[in-house]
C-alpha cells in the first residue's frame, strides 16, 4: 500500500523539483501566435502547444498575472523544455528569461519581421532539438512527498462533502505533516465557510490575510458585477441538480478537501509560486475548473485531485487530474471520467481513511506515469485568468 | 453490517440529511446514519427524492436556519414538515 513513505518515479529537473510528466511545450505569448505554435506542434512529434485567448494590450496587474502564469507554466517541472512564440520580441524575451532561470533549455521566436512561416520554421528547429533532449531522459526514484499536489472540486453536488472531498482531505492530512506541497484555492466558493478557513491559518496573519483576499474578492468581484443573488451561477445548475441549495452547502463540502489537522500557511496570488516550504497553501482563484487548474499548475503544482459529483470532466495540458467522485450514479453512468471510486463511502462500505489510502495510490501510479482519465480521453483545458480589459 | 443506509448526516446538530441512493419514493421508510458517530434515524419521506437530495430531520418554519455540517447553509422561505425534501423551493441562501 502507498503510503507518506513511498517513492515515485520521476524526472529530477536542473531546479531539484520533481515532474511527473516530460512535456516540450510550445507557448504563444499571446492570441495571435497561437497559429504559429500550434503548427509547430503539428509538425515535431512529441510537443504540444498552449493556445489562449490574450496577450494583448494587457497592463498593470493584469499584465503581471499574464507573465506570471506564461512564465510559471513554461517553469512546471512537468515541462523538460519550452518554445515560446510571440508577435513582438520584448515581451517574448521576458517570459524566455523567467523560464529560464528554472536551467531548462528554453527559447524564444517572434514573428512580427519574420512571418509565420519562417517563425514556424525555426522554431520547428529548436523543438526537435528540445523533443531529443526530453526524450532521453529518464525517470529517477524520488520521494513522493517531493511533489506539489494540488486540488479543486467541481460540478460538485451533496456527495462530494460526503466522499470525495473529505478522500483529499485526508490524503493532505497524512501527506503534508511529511513534506508534500498541497493547494486549494476557490475564494468565491468558500463563501459561507470562510470564518471556519481562516480558523485553519497557521498564524492570526496569515488568517487576517486570507480574510483580506476573501472580502477583496467579495467586495471587488462579486458585489460589484452582481445583477442577482447568483442564484443562477453559484450554486451552478449542475450543483443545484445535485442536490446543493445554498452557496453555504456548497462553500462547507468544498472546505473538507483541506482534512481534520493541516493548517495553510500561507496565502498566495493567482499563479503566484508557493515560497514558504512544504506545506498547505490557500491560492486567490475563481472557482471555474479550468482558471483554477492553470493558475495551480503555473505555481508549479505537479499533479491534481479534482473531487466531482454530478461529474465533472475537465484535464490540464500539462498537469495530470486526477478525478474522485462518490456519487454512485455518476462512477456509474460517466465512468470513463472516474480516476478513483469512492461511493463506497455513501454505501458505508469504506472509510474516509481507506478512501484516502487510494487516493495516495492513484498519486503514486499517476506519478509513475501512467494516464489519468483526464489525459487519456484528451482534455487539456488551458484558460488564462483575466482580470479586466486591455487598455 | 447493519443495511445500507438511505440518509447520511454529517453532524448531530443537523436538520437535514442526503440522500445516498438512487429512486427513493414518497412514503418509503428511511435509516439515517449520522456519519460522526454511527448513530441511527428513521424517518419516512414525503416525497420522491433524488439521489443527492435534502430530507428535512424536523419541521421547520419560516424564517428557521438549516443547519448541515452543524453549519447554517441558509433560512426557510416555505413552511417544512420533517421528511420533506428541502431544496430551492423552501431554502435560500442568506448571501449574496
Amino acid at each position: 500500500m502507498a503510503t507518506a513513505k513511498s517513492n515515485i518515479w520521476g524526472y529530477r529537473r536542473e531546479n531539484g523539483r520533481v515532474g511527473v510528466r516530460n512535456h516540450v511545450v510550445i507557448l504563444p505569448l499571446d492570441d495571435i501566435s497561437n497559429a504559429a505554435s500550434e503548427a509547430v506542434a503539428a509538425h515535431i512529434k512529441g510537443t504540444i502547444a498552449l493556445p489562449h485567448a490574450y496577450g494583448r494590450l494587457q497592463f498593470g496587474e493584469d499584465l503581471e498575472l499574464h507573465f506570471r502564469t506564461m512564465i510559471g507554466t513554461g517553469a512546471n517541472p512537468n515541462v523538460a523544455a519550452c518554445i515560446v512564440i510571440g508577435i513582438e520580441p520584448q515581451w517574448t524575451q521576458h517570459v524566455v528569461d523567467g523560464i529560464a532561470k528554472t536551467g531548462k533549455p528554453v527559447a524564444g521566436f517572434s514573428i512580427e519581421g519574420n512571418g509565420d512561416i519562417a517563425t514556424i520554421a525555426a522554431a520547428s528547429r529548436k523543438a526537435k532539438e528540445f523533443v531529443h533532449f526530453a526524450s532521453a531522459k529518464v525517470r529517477e526514484e524520488c520521494p513522493l512527498t517531493d511533489l506539489w499536489v494540488a486540488a479543486k472540486c467541481g460540478e460538485s453536488d451533496t456527495t462530494t462533502g460526503l466522499a470525495s472531498c473529505p478522500t483529499v482531505g485526508n490524503m493532505y492530512d497524512k501527506l503534508i505533516p511529511a513534506g508534500l506541497y498541497g493547494c486549494f484555492g476557490e475564494t468565491s466558493e468558500l463563501t459561507g465557510a470562510e470564518h471556519l478557513a481562516a480558523a485553519r491559518a497557521a498564524s492570526p496573519e496569515i488568517a487576517e490575510k486570507f480574510m483580506r483576499t476573501w472580502t477583496a474578492y467579495q467586495n471587488e468581484v462579486i458585489e460589484a458585477h452582481k445583477t442577482s443573488d447568483l442564484s443562477d451561477s453559484q450554486p451552478t445548475k449542475g450543483n443545484i441538480a445535485g442536490g446543493l441549495t445554498t452557496i453555504e452547502e456548497k462553500a462547507l463540502g468544498n472546505l473538507e478537501k483541506i482534512g481534520k489537522q493541516v493548517r495553510f500557511i500561507d496565502v498566495l496570488e493567482p499563479a503566484e509560486a508557493p515560497a514558504r516550504g512544504p506545506g498547505l497553501y490557500f491560492m486567490d482563484t475563481s472557482s471555474a475548473a479550468a482558471e483554477c487548474c492553470t493558475l495551480q499548475a503555473a505555481a508549479g503544482y505537479v499533479v491534481h485531485c479534482f473531487p466531482t459529483g454530478q461529474g465533472n470532466v475537465i484535464g490540464n495540458p500539462i498537469m495530470p487530474v486526477i478525478k474522485i467522485s462518490g456519487n454512485p450514479r455518476t462512477v456509474r453512468t460517466m465512468s470513463e471520467h472516474i480516476d478513483v471510486d469512492v461511493s463506497g463511502v455513501v454505501r458505508r462500505e469504506m472509510t474516509i481513511a481507506e478512501a484516502g489510502d487510494a487516493l495516495i495510490e492513484a498519486i503514486v501510479q499517476t506519478a509513475n506515469g501512467r494516464y489519468t482519465a483526464a489525459e487519456a480521453l484528451g482534455h487539456h483545458e488551458f484558460v488564462m485568468t483575466k482580470l479586466y480589459r486591455s487598455a | 453490517m447493519p443495511s445500507q443506509p438511505q440518509l447520511l448526516v454529517h453532524d448531530r446538530r443537523d436538520n437535514v440529511g442526503v440522500v445516498v441512493v438512487e429512486n427513493l419514493s414518497a412514503g418509503s421508510d428511511i435509516l439515517g446514519v449520522v456519519t460522526e458517530d454511527n448513530s441511527e434515524i428513521h424517518a419516512v419521506c414525503n416525497q420522491d427524492v433524488p439521489i443527492g437530495h435534502k430530507v428535512a430531520l424536523r419541521d421547520l418554519a419560516v424564517g428557521d436556519s438549516v443547519i448541515k455540517y452543524g453549519q447554517d447553509i441558509g433560512r426557510v422561505v416555505a413552511p417544512i414538515r420533517r421528511g420533506d425534501h428541502v431544496h430551492t423551493h423552501n431554502l435560500k441562501t442568506k448571501r449574496w
